[in-house]
């Protein structure tokens, strides 16, 4: 997926953010550029979903320091919104059910408020019906999807399919998928891993926050970072997703304290 | 109890009888002549009786409203816009008062949906065990108020296995100011019969005016009502309404009622499950702003075993507005294996809006199911992220969510028109909150 013209997406330098005052991000850095496919590992409580809920703009958390620059623009001066409407598109670790809100109304209406932003066509009900059917088809969901509620009475499996159905709707630049793979037997795995590899293209570029190895099996990373204490202390190819499956985290810890010292 | 049998509101009840033609029929005669002696027997209720602790309803007794002298003629473009597509049969009432030319009535296959002084000397049978035997007027002043005025009403009797395809739509219309009605209705499903109404209270003016109305439903055997209930009435009305419904052997009556409109609303809803396997599901959304109150107070009577009883009740309070919920349900000793659950969910929109909930179970039975909860809240800071994180700004954000949590009620209504209707009403509302 990497090609020469590759532009930068994402470029955060020192990022440090807390939640109710407890500092999780410490001095975050990571580049993106259009064309790849990042994964961010650790362990539970290293602070990958801190990150994806900061770069999205969730109010709960709040930067204390360092820089986001997202197409060379400050993100932090941009509400969710107008960062959605921009490209940056986070898929939930754990959607959020509205019941009374068919998913049909609210696709269109996200589809369209997007589209409209970026200036493009807007589509009116039967248009969207038959566009939304079609991206469907890419996640083997049944249309009955459209006519319940958003994410109401979903299996695990089928909230996820759900967010990388709006994903295919919303087109973002900067994709975020917070543990997309958590809750998914492996069919859900599959269908929902090949989805994700339809969607990526040479000018967007895709982060995966995830926990275990299994799904890099499907979305294959261009980098492996490894998050510990809020900050990315390792970074390597695709074969040290499976150097972790096997060794898990802690010997990163301990070769990054061991390096810390030399370099002291 | 009280000070306020000297308001204006009631003087005109007490320099005597209401100056109503009497009807050939004594029971009749009898029903009202009873009804004008306990509303001299009654007062006002306040703040200090505890069935209306949370509401007062004293800017009412303030003001003066006199019986509608005039019926004002109205033409069918006056009140198009409330019609309903599904709805063949229709009876208007304009300011309380029948409205022949407006209505297009039933009476084909024994099915009667007519206006009740017109039926009433035909059709003693079908309405005297029912009329005025529902509702407590004895001990309520405003039911005792309506039946003291009674005279006319809305009338829908559906004979024994027959169903009823369409909906019937019972409108009542307020255009004058300062004048008090009285509607009444009564609905009597026999048994294996089945009915949908709609009563729907709207208006073409802005003023004061009071609206007392009175409903009984009576369910025979086996047979089945859906009652909807749509208070859209002027923002400056009162609005005064008691609800008493009879529940025959394996009878089923569902209900979902809309509270929207009324500067004071109160509305009280009685289900008495009167014998074994009834069934009821008793919904309500409440959706006021600015300066309103309203009250519903709701009870659900399980009084023979087998009973079983659903309700859900959702208000959405903003500006400076005031709900108050009081949801009763007794299980009377004997009712075995009852089974009951309701739900008092409550949207606070700012900070001023205030929600007085109270649910009240009474069980005498030992064998029996019954659960109840209720919430109050403000819309949740992760839904609004979520939409936020679609591109929606926090105010669509809002918006649509505080319209979701009404339409899990509206959608209960089993009339696509109206329920579309209801659906682009609180749509609209919900967007001009601040």
């Amino acid at each position: 997926m990497m090609t020469q013209d590759r532009k930068t997406l994402l470029e955060v330098r020192g990022l440090c953010a807390t939640v109710n005052g407890i500092e999780i991000l410490k001095g975050l850095n990571i580049t993106v550029k259009s064309g790849e496919v990042h994964a961010i590992m650790g362990p539970n409580g290293s602070g990958k979903s801190t990150f994806a809920k900061v770069l999205a703009g969730h109010t709960a958390y709040k930067v204390t320091g360092g820089s986001v620059l997202f197409e060379g623009k400050n993100l932090f001066e941009l509400a969710p919104e107008e960062r959605a409407r921009g490209g940056v598109f986070l898929a939930f670790q754990y959607p959020i059910e509205i019941p009374g809100v068919a998913n049909s109304q609210f696709l269109r209406l996200t589809y369209n408020t997007v589209q409209a932003q970026r200036g493009k066509e807007e589509l009116d009900p039967l248009e969207f019906d038959d566009f939304v059917r079609d991206k469907m088809k890419l996640l083997e969901m049944s249309p009955d999807f459209l006519d319940r509620s958003v994410n109401e009475g979903f299996s695990g499996g089928e909230k996820k399919r759900n967010e990388i159905l709006q994903m295919a709707l919303l087109e973002p630049r900067l994709a975020i998928l917070d543990e997309t793979d958590s809750g998914l037997d492996i069919d859900a795995l599959r269908i929902v891993s090949q989805g994700v590899n339809q969607l990526a293209t040479k000018d967007n570029a895709i982060v995966l926050v995830t926990h275990y190895q299994r799904l890099l099996n499907y979305i294959v990373p261009d980098f492996v970072h490894v998050m510990e204490a809020g900050r990315i202390i390792k970074t390597g190819g695709k074969e040290l997703a499976t150097e972790l499956e096997t060794r898990g985290y802690d010997w990163v810890g301990a070769e990054h304290e061991t390096a810390a010292r030399v370099t002291a | 109890m009280s000070i306020a049998n000297n308001s204006g509101y009631l003087d005109s009840l007490l320099q005597g009888p209401p100056p109503l033609p009497a009807s050939p029929l004594t029971w009749f005669n009898e029903l009202r002549a009873e009804a004008v002696d306990r509303v001299g027997v009654l007062t006002v209720p306040t703040t200090r009786d505890e069935e209306w602790r949370f509401t007062d309803i004293s800017p009412l007794t303030r003001l003066s409203f006199q019986p509608v002298r005039a019926a004002i003629s109205l033409q069918a473009a006056d009140i198009e816009r409330f019609y309903l597509e599904e709805a063949t049969t229709r009876l208007v009432f304009v300011d309380g008062v029948y409205a022949p030319q407006l209505s297009s009535p039933a009476k084909h296959d024994g099915v009667l949906v007519t206006n009740l002084s017109a039926a009433v000397t035909a059709h003693p049978a079908a309405i005297k065990p029912h009329l005025g035997r529902h509702t407590e007027f004895r001990d309520n002043l405003f039911a005792a108020h309506n039946t003291a005025f009674l005279h006319d009403g809305a009338l829908i009797v559906v004979p024994r296995n027959t169903s009823v395809a369409a909906p019937v739509h019972l409108l009542f219309i307020a255009t004058q100011k300062e004048v008090a009605s009285y509607p009444r209705c009564l609905l009597v499903a026999e048994s294996g019969s089945a009915v949908t109404a709609i009563e729907d209270y709207v208006a073409l003016q802005e003023k004061a005016y009071f609206t007392n109305a009175v409903t009984e439903i009576a369910l025979a055997d086996n047979a089945r009502v859906n009652h909807v209930r749509v208070q859209r009435e002027s923002d400056q009305a009162f609005h005064i309404a008691n609800c008493s419904v009879s529940l025959g052997h394996a009878s089923r009556y569902q209900s979902v009622s809309v509270t929207l409109g009324a500067r004071i609303s109160r509305y009280d809803l009685n289900v008495l499950q009167a014998a074994e396997g009834a069934e009821c599901a008793i919904d309500g959304l409440v959706l006021i702003t600015d300066r309103q109150l309203a009250d519903s107070h709701t009870s659900i009577d399980h009084a023979k075993p087998h009973g079983v009883s659903r309700q859900l009740h959702k208000c959405i309070v903003g500006g400076a507005a005031h709900a108050v919920f009081n949801g009763k349900i007794m299980v009377r000793p004997g009712a075995q294996r009852t089974d009951s659950s309701q739900s008092s969910r409550n949207l606070l929109l700012t900070g001023k809006a205030q929600v007085d909930t109270k649910p009240q179970l009474e069980i005498l039975a030992d064998d029996v199911k019954c659960a109840h909860g209720a919430t109050v809240g403000q819309l949740d800071s992760e839904e609004v992220f979520y939409l936020q994180s679609r591109g929606l700004s926090e105010i669509v954000a809002r918006n649509l969510l505080t319209y979701a949590f009404g339409a899990e009620i509206i959608d209960r209504i089993p009339i696509a028109s109206i329920k579309h209707r209801l659906e682009q009403t609180v749509l609209e509302q919900t967007t001009r909150q601040p």
